[in-house]
């Protein structure tokens, strides 16, 4: 975890008040504390993300939430379709087996 | 001390021309130049500094790329960190758009299987019932909070807190149990909870032993010989402390009940002490009038401090 400030000194270019908007946009969520705000690894990647899709795609602030959303959703349906995999890993042989039959488009042994 | 940027080891701005930077260069190189500077360490170890950021800021190619991060000061490549990994682990959920698995999302996966396929679709999760899941949360308190108690707010997504009350006394490693707070049950069966894993901060002052609070706190010498009345920093704020005439250094002092509220009892049923070990200070520059003082004084009743020490 750091803190805001050596946030801004690891990431060069960074300017104070445009960290201070995205925290209060919430597109950032780093913790309160004391005086501060203290950012976690993925809140620090994420800071990171913002801040190149900014400078690299010229994504100003009212298309950004739009971009987070989208990249949001697509990390939540990766981490449930990561569960579901596990579950079906988990599953018996000819469990397992009957899925991968069921599957549209999978080769059906008849 | 964080690392000099190349503009500021030349002392010009970011967006110094070519010529600027040129001229800096050599205004600095010719102070510092080894040849010049014989038997010098330090300018030899600043000139190749100054090199080094010249050799990369002359560079308009290697300049542009340090400009956008993608190299550091002494040119090697920075690691660039995906945030893919981070949104896939441990704590992605936090910018999930309903937190970690949505129950209304599992409900259309299950409602897919096993029922006579999608044709014979019936309402969504009919039949079925699962419990929600467990969430795991940690939360980093302040000392003070700690041992006092208090009421913190947790960011579950971008829209969604979940107000958590620290109990007193709470320590390092333990988990609160929010019932009924974790993943949303399926069918009508019942959520998870919310499993909150504290961390507490280290105090720079303060230290924990068991319920009493341990602080080391310095005092001056006429303190120490003659008694005083001060002010203590405690967890619970100030107070007023008396230091008894003739402390010596490691003497300690008990502030009772100004140490950690006793778990499992309502506030201001009790709670531990807080201990203060006085320290006698000379200070930084030792006043020089002590100092010639005790050159002329003949103690009446001389002691040996280290009588009790033994070889």
């Amino acid at each position: 975890m750091i803190a805001f400030d050596e946030l801004l000194i690891r990431l060069r270019g960074l300017e104070r008040r445009e960290l201070v908007r995205w925290v209060e946009n919430r597109w950032v969520l780093p913790e309160r504390r004391a005086e501060t705000w203290v950012f976690r690894e993925v809140d620090v990647a994420r800071v990171e993300l913002i801040f190149e899709i900014r400078r690299d795609f010229a994504i100003d602030d009212e298309a950004m939430p739009l971009v987070l959303s989208l990249l949001d959703q697509v990390y939540s349906l990766r981490r449930q379709m990561r569960r579901l995999c596990d579950a079906v890993a988990a599953q018996p042989d000819e469990i397992r087996d009957a899925i991968r039959k069921a599957l549209p488009g999978a080769r059906r042994d008849s | 001390m964080a690392t000099q940027t190349p503009y500021e080891v030349l002392g010009v701005k970011p967006d110094a021309s070519p010529d600027q930077i040129r001229s800096a260069y050599r205004k600095l190189a010719k102070q510092l130049h080894p040849d010049l500077n014989p038997g010098k360490p330090e300018a030899e170890a600043r000139f190749k500094t100054v090199t080094a950021a010249y050799d990369l800021l002359s560079d308009a190619d290697k300049r542009a790329r340090y400009d956008r991060g993608e190299i550091d000061e002494s040119g090697a490549e920075r690691p660039r960190h995906s945030y893919r990994p981070h949104a896939e682990g441990e704590q992605g959920w936090k910018y999930q758009p309903d937190g970690e698995m949505n129950a209304a999302d599992l409900e259309d996966i299950l409602s897919m299987f096993g029922r006579g396929g999608m044709g014979a679709r019936r309402g969504r999760g009919e039949g079925f019932a699962m419990p929600g899941g467990d969430r795991l949360y940690t939360l980093t308190v302040d000392f003070t909070e700690a041992a006092s108690g208090a009421k913190k707010r947790l960011a579950l997504s971008p829209d969604n807190w979940l107000d958590v009350t620290i109990p007193p006394g709470i320590e390092e490693g333990q988990v609160l149990r929010l019932k009924g707070k974790g993943d949303t049950g399926i069918g009508g069966a019942p959520p998870g909870d919310a499993l909150i894993e504290i961390h507490v901060a280290p105090h720079p002052n303060f230290r924990r032993s068991g319920d009493n609070v341990l602080l080391d706190l310095p005092v001056t010498v006429a303190e120490a010989a003659l008694g005083a009345r001060i002010t203590v920093p405690t967890v619970s704020g100030p107070v007023a402390m008396t230091i008894p005439k003739g402390s010596d250094s490691g003497t300690q002092l008990r502030l009772r009940g100004k140490g950690i509220q006793r778990r499992g009892g309502p506030t201001g049923s009790g709670a531990g002490d807080q201990i203060v070990t006085l320290k006698v200070v000379i200070g930084d520059s030792g006043d020089p009038e002590l100092a010639s003082f005790l050159e002329t004084w003949a103690p009446k009743h001389p002691t040996d401090p280290r009588r009790g020490i033994v070889s």
